[in-house]
């Protein structure tokens, strides 16, 4: 009994929560991208960027807090500068948009030509980047680390198997559950929040009705901004900040942003956990699991890991060949918001 | 009250319509009929600003409203519905009728967060303007439907339900009628004329259904080939020998006065019989 509890607490530790976590950031930025796919109409490579861009921000905007002497311990400081981090994100959004998209969306390019645009504002903003707080690796987290720590829980609970849950990784899962509840409620309950929907069902009549088309794509940077910057931080806080991570995120974002259904904010939701937990699941070792699961004599000799973590990307590759082999549409028939 | 002064609209090679001429009288319920193909949606793509015209001219009580764009034309009361009906598919049957007053006050984040009771007091209306039109098409039971999900012929309803949502001065309706069944299409014809009597609505319908035509339309406009044919009372119309000959077919040359869908071997294939089988 004490094995299948001390199995379970590993499978957790290792499994459960940095998935949970881990989805809780894809979640956030999947419904990014999703919002601006659905708005409009095209798939935003730069969206990984203008994560980095918003966490950027908001480390930079931390220092200065840091330095002051300005503190909200035991919460890490980097979430009083979060907000900024946002504005700032929203800024650069509005200006990209002004001076790249408007461009093309009032020649009514085709949605490729947005796409290829897109990448070049993504290469922009990654040198941009690089260039304001260089290519290294910068600690994010500060104040408490921990919710619950190893030591403490084995004192609690009496069991051999540790576990640990990382202020971060509590502050991802709560983050997501608060923005996906507060932007479905927009969504759904706000007039705004419909216009958009009306929006990006049916762009000729929403128009026809009087729906200010600059307004909607205002919103949707806003929010895509918002969403972008708080994904983008915390990815930074959970495990560090680097410019250059952004990058290889972006196919994982998008990977759940499509397996859900581009377009539909519960899909990209959705999709977010199943990209990290198959992320997670393929790549653990189980060979203490197992050790804790089957008599001594079954246990396996090798770290039973289906696939090292180095092709943890492979995964969401995958499953993306999988789901557009299968079901194109996603698993929520994308494109409505 | 809608002048239409030689309007040309070319796609490439194609002379969608090709030197149309019509005028609208206020207060009149004007059909538009004519082959397929002969060019009226595009004629109402041409005045409710969805196209801009290769040439000609298009006013609104006098003023030239040609190559406007559609929601300002809506604004001024300018009001149309599509052949192919277009809906918000993920939203529901009342929250589309609701979409379509323009200008509201919940559709800036300012007013939703700084007067919610203004914009709540606002959306209280519509939606019973909603509620009221609802009931009015018969089609209480899908009101919380998803539009996407209700059948051919109500999402037409849904087209003409938008038009009343509004206070609307002129209202193109292109086959509102296709698809509908039989006695709804009594309804229709019904609202449209009391719409027309009692709050001075110009109706400008396009029709393949003679009957339907015959009953409400004065005058009706005939169009082939991108131009117009004919124009004057519905019985002149079918009288003419231009017209059967383009359009009506001569199936009616013995039977003037009769209903072009009737069902006779000689009837023209041109009008959408099967679309409007109930
Ligand atoms: N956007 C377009 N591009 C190219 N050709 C077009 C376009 N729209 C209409 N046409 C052509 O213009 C002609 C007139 O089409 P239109 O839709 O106006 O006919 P209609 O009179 O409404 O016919 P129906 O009774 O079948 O609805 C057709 O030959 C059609 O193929
Ligand atoms: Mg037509």
């Amino acid at each position: 009994m004490e094995d299948i509890l001390n199995a379970f607490v590993l499978l957790s530790n290792f499994v459960l929560i940095p998935a949970l976590a881990y989805g809780s950031q894809l979640a956030l930025g999947a419904l990014g991208v999703t919002l601006v796919y659905g708005i409009l109409r095209f798939s935003n490579f730069a969206h990984g960027e203008i994560m980095s861009f918003g966490a950027m921000s908001a480390i930079l905007v931390m220092w200065g807090f840091q330095a002051s002497g300005v503190s909200i311990a035991p919460l890490p400081t980097v979430l009083l500068a979060l907000p900024f981090g946002i504005l700032a994100t929203i800024a650069m959004l509005l200006i990209v948009d002004r001076s790249v998209f408007r461009y093309y969306r009032k020649k009514r390019a085709a949605p490729v030509i947005l796409l290829i645009a897109s990448a070049g504002v993504m290469f922009f903003l990654n040198g941009l980047v690089r260039f304001i707080i260089g290519p290294d690796d910068q600690r994010v987290v500060d104040g408490e680390r921990f919710i619950i720590r190893v030591r403490e829980f084995k004192q609690m609970t009496g069991l051999d198997q540790g576990l640990a849950l990382k202020t971060s990784q509590g502050i991802s899962v709560l983050a997501a559950i608060v923005c996906v509840g507060l932007l479905f409620w927009f969504l759904n309950h706000t007039r705004s929040g419909k216009s958009m929907r009306a929006y990006s069902d049916n762009e000729d009549l929403a128009l026809l009705s009087g729906v200010n088309p600059d307004r909607v794509v205002l919103y949707a940077w806003i929010l895509a901004g918002s969403l972008a910057a708080i994904a983008g931080t915390l990815y930074g806080l959970d495990k560090s900040y680097k410019p250059f991570t952004f990058l290889q995120l972006l196919l994982p974002i998008f990977a759940a942003a499509i397996v859900g259904g581009i377009g539909s904010p519960i899909g990209a939701t959705v999709g977010g956990f199943v990209i990290a937990f198959s992320e997670v699941t393929v790549t653990y070792a189980y060979k203490r699991f197992l050790a804790y699961m089957v008599p001594d004599s079954w246990a396996p000799e090798g770290l039973a890991q289906l696939l090292s973590t180095d092709y943890k990307f492979a995964v969401s590759f995958m499953i993306l060949v999988i789901v557009l082999i299968v079901r194109p549409t996603g698993i929520f028939s994308g494109k409505t918001l | 009250m809608i002048v239409v002064d030689d309007i040309h609209m070319h796609f490439g090679g194609i002379r969608a319509v090709d030197g149309a001429s019509i005028t609208i009288e206020k207060g009149s319920i004007t059909g538009l009929i004519g082959p397929n193909g002969a060019g009226k949606t595009t004629l109402f793509n041409v005045i409710a600003g969805n196209y801009k015209p290769t040439s000609g001219h298009v006013y609104l009580d006098g003023e030239e409203i040609t190559g406007l764009k559609p929601h300002e034309l809506f604004q001024r009361g300018l009001l149309r519905t599509f052949q192919i009906a277009h809906e918000f598919h993920s939203l529901t049957v009342r929250d589309n009728l609701m979409m379509v007053p323009a200008g509201q006050s919940g559709e800036s984040l300012m007013d939703t967060w700084l007067r919610p009771s203004k914009v709540r007091e606002e959306e209280e209306r519509i939606r019973a303007k909603a509620d009221e039109v609802i009931e009015f098409l018969e089609i209480p039971q899908v009101a919380d439907e998803l539009a996407g999900n209700l059948s051919g012929g109500q999402k037409k309803l849904l087209e003409l339900g938008r038009t009343m949502m509004v206070d609307a001065k002129i209202v193109f309706l292109d086959e509102v009628g296709a698809g509908v069944n039989r006695t709804l299409l009594g309804t229709i014809g019904d609202a449209i004329r009391r719409l027309q009597q009692e709050r001075g609505y110009t109706f400008c319908m396009i029709e393949h259904d003679m009957d339907f035509i015959g009953k409400l339309c004065d005058p009706v406009i005939v169009m082939a080939e991108g131009h117009v044919l004919a124009e004057g009372k519905a019985e002149e119309i079918m009288r003419n020998e231009q017209v059967i000959e383009a359009y009506l077919g001569t199936g009616l040359k013995n039977r003037p006065g009769k209903s072009a869908a009737n069902p006779d071997g000689a009837a023209p294939s041109e009008s959408n019989t099967g679309e409007q089988a109930s």
